[in-house]
């Protein structure tokens, strides 16, 4: 009885967890013009297609940019950051660490209102520079906190160790301590990678004239024209996202620092 | 040879507001090898690290052979450092771990080799060099940290705790190989310990320390057969530590009427030093157990719990039987407070 009521709720999680994602392969997958459940027909045209259509082609790019330079530029900041607050005992070291986790806990929607209404419009800052901020912003507590753990399992004695033998602090740093967590950096980079690729609230207000990034174009996309084009992207993005973490988890075993 | 070649003077160190070690003084002798004896807490890695360079002192000066290093970066001053639970560098092999100090002195990469297998030689890990500290036992772990400092020729090696996390039969293993590695490269060697057997085995000289002071210093006999104070007495296994008041022995439970005069204000005993079996005091047995060589009792007497060895050859006596014994003058120690 017991196990009964076990399978059914492991059911019903993967049901809702993996439900949606089946349903979004064969809405792609559909031989007729409309999205639509269950599909009208089999075909594979509609994930062809969406490597035809050019605004996919900029905002992927775009958002591929964002991902990659918002995420590395993320670890640059957050890898000290999280050293700093690691090693030290600042005064209001628990203050700081509120601030660098609140671009999670404030809405993104806010956040991208905040950054159109007080850097794009009054200072000119262009919608790209603010998109990459914000991208930025929002990854940079996932960065502290991934590489935060990690520097938490590594004895702070090594890097004396390494300065004794006539190291630097500098190069204690380089050759001792970010070896040891170079497993945390690279979860934080993939973490981060997928966080800013997906995200939509803070980019919403963030676009203009052919800068949009891949998920509001989708959005828009939607909007005018209703065919299967966008369920056949969503499902190729998924499976991006998943062979990314796959990948992850098979090389250094991802799933320890999240 | 300098008799001065490590001087610590009037050296004090904080941690904050509370000062870990107040007004040191001691001068370590050239070649040799010194132990910082005392109880946790007492302030032995504290002195470690500053000479080190790994604790700014609150004041004070440190002179390391005849030069003022009081405000030398540690990476500049050429000392060594064994900590105690090793730090070595997880993602390099033994050989790396070795190598590590040597690379940083843009040395030809021939040098590097020779003299990093001459070290993993010295301490007995030849053939380990591909190793990871991970793959390695908890001895092999600590000769590579030792290799690692040893290569460097430093003018001077601190070891913290070395041994403490080595079984019983390593740790006597390890301290031979510490002696030996001492006698064939001649290096000056700060040890810190809280073990007083290890400190007696292995040092030439033994710094016994209480609340970051020197309670006394001397060779391991002085301070084994002359401890000054009751607490080196206690450190040095005398187990039957009173007061003299008059013509009495005193604790806190009672007195006992000594058959001799005494001339300091305390006097101690070992267990080895308790006559058992005739004498003019007489305890109860509340404990007795079997050490080999003798036999260990606990006896209950006026002056409360008396710690005494008897010879295996007596015949034992039950729990709870009365016995004689005597606290001679000939293996009484006087002591100071
Ligand atoms: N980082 C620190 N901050 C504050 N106080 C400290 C710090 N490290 C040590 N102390 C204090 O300084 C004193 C000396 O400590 P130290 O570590 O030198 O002792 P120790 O003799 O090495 O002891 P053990 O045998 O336990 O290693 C202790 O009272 C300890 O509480
Ligand atoms: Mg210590």
């Amino acid at each position: 009885m017991k196990n009964l009521t076990i399978w059914v709720i492991l059911g019903l999680t993967l049901t809702f967890l993996i439900g949606p994602f089946i349903i979004i392969i064969f809405a792609g997958a559909s031989a007729g013009e409309a999205l639509a459940f269950p599909p009208d027909g089999l075909s594979l045209k509609w994930y062809f297609k969406v490597f035809t259509i050019e605004s996919f082609r900029d905002s992927f790019l775009l958002s591929m940019f964002l991902a990659i330079f918002g995420t590395l530029t993320a670890l640059l900041l957050g890898i000290p950051a999280a050293y700093a607050l690691n090693r030290y005992d600042l005064p209001g070291n628990e203050t700081i660490r509120t601030i660098v986790a609140a671009p999670i806990i404030v809405p993104g929607i806010i956040v991208g209102l905040a950054l159109l209404r007080y850097l794009v419009i009054p200072l000119d800052f262009t919608v790209t520079l603010a998109l990459f901020m914000a991208h930025t912003a929002l990854v940079l507590p996932y960065a502290v906190r991934v590489v935060s753990s990690s520097l938490n399992n590594l004895r702070a004695d090594m890097e004396e160790a390494a300065v004794l033998l006539g190291c630097t602090r500098m190069q204690a740093f380089m050759k001792v301590v970010l070896p040891n967590i170079r497993g945390g950096v690279l979860a934080a980079f993939i973490l981060g990678f997928v966080t800013s690729f997906n995200q939509v609230p803070v980019s919403l207000f963030l676009s203009g004239p052919g800068v949009r990034t891949l998920p509001i174009d989708m959005l828009a996309y939607m909007e005018i024209t209703y065919d299967p084009s966008v369920a056949a992207l969503s499902a190729l993005l998924a499976f991006m996202s998943l062979a990314i973490v796959f990948i992850a988890e098979r090389l250094l075993g991802f799933s320890r620092y999240v | 040879m300098s008799d001065k070649y490590v001087r610590l003077s009037d050296l004090t160190l904080s941690y904050g507001k509370t000062v870990a070690v107040p007004n040191l003084n001691l001068d370590v002798v050239e070649g040799e090898l010194i132990a910082l004896l005392g109880p946790s807490g007492c302030g032995k890695t504290t002195t470690m690290r500053a000479i080190a360079g790994l604790l700014t002192p609150t004041s004070g000066a440190i002179e390391i052979d005849g030069r003022d290093v009081t405000r030398l970066a540690a990476n500049k001053r050429g000392i060594g450092l064994v900590f105690q639970s090793y730090a070595l560098f997880p993602h390099l092999s033994a050989f790396e771990n070795v190598a590590f100090g040597l690379r940083l002195k843009n040395m030809a990469d021939a040098e590097v080799r020779s003299r990093t297998e001459a070290g993993m030689a010295t301490v007995g890990l030849a053939g380990f060099e591909a190793r990871k500290p991970a793959e390695m036992s908890g001895g092999q772990q600590q000769r590579v940290a030792l290799a690692r400092s040893l290569v460097m020729e430093p003018k001077v090696l601190l070891l913290d705790e070395p041994l403490s996390n080595l079984d019983a039969r390593l740790r006597l293993e390890m301290r031979t190989e510490l002696q030996r590695v001492q006698k064939d490269t001649g290096v000056t060697m700060v040890f810190v310990t809280h073990d007083q057997s290890e400190a007696l085995a292995l040092a030439d000289r033994i710094v016994l320390m209480k609340d970051g002071k020197i309670e006394q210093l001397g060779t391991p006999s002085q301070l084994y057969a002359e401890p000054a104070t009751a607490f080196a007495a206690e450190f040095m296994g005398f187990e039957n530590i009173f007061r003299v008041e008059g013509e009495n022995l005193v604790s806190n439970s009672g007195q006992l009427r000594l058959g001799f005069a005494a001339s300091s204000s305390m006097l101690a005993w070992r267990p080895g030093g308790v006559h058992v079996g005739q004498g003019p005091f007489s305890g109860r047995v509340v404990a007795s157990s079997f050490a080999g060589g003798h036999r260990e009792y606990v006896f209950d007497c006026q002056l409360g719990e008396i710690k005494a060895d008897a010879p295996i050859e007596t015949a034992e006596v039950p729990l709870g039987q009365s016995i004689a014994f005597d606290l001679p003058q000939s293996t009484a120690r006087p002591l100071l407070a």
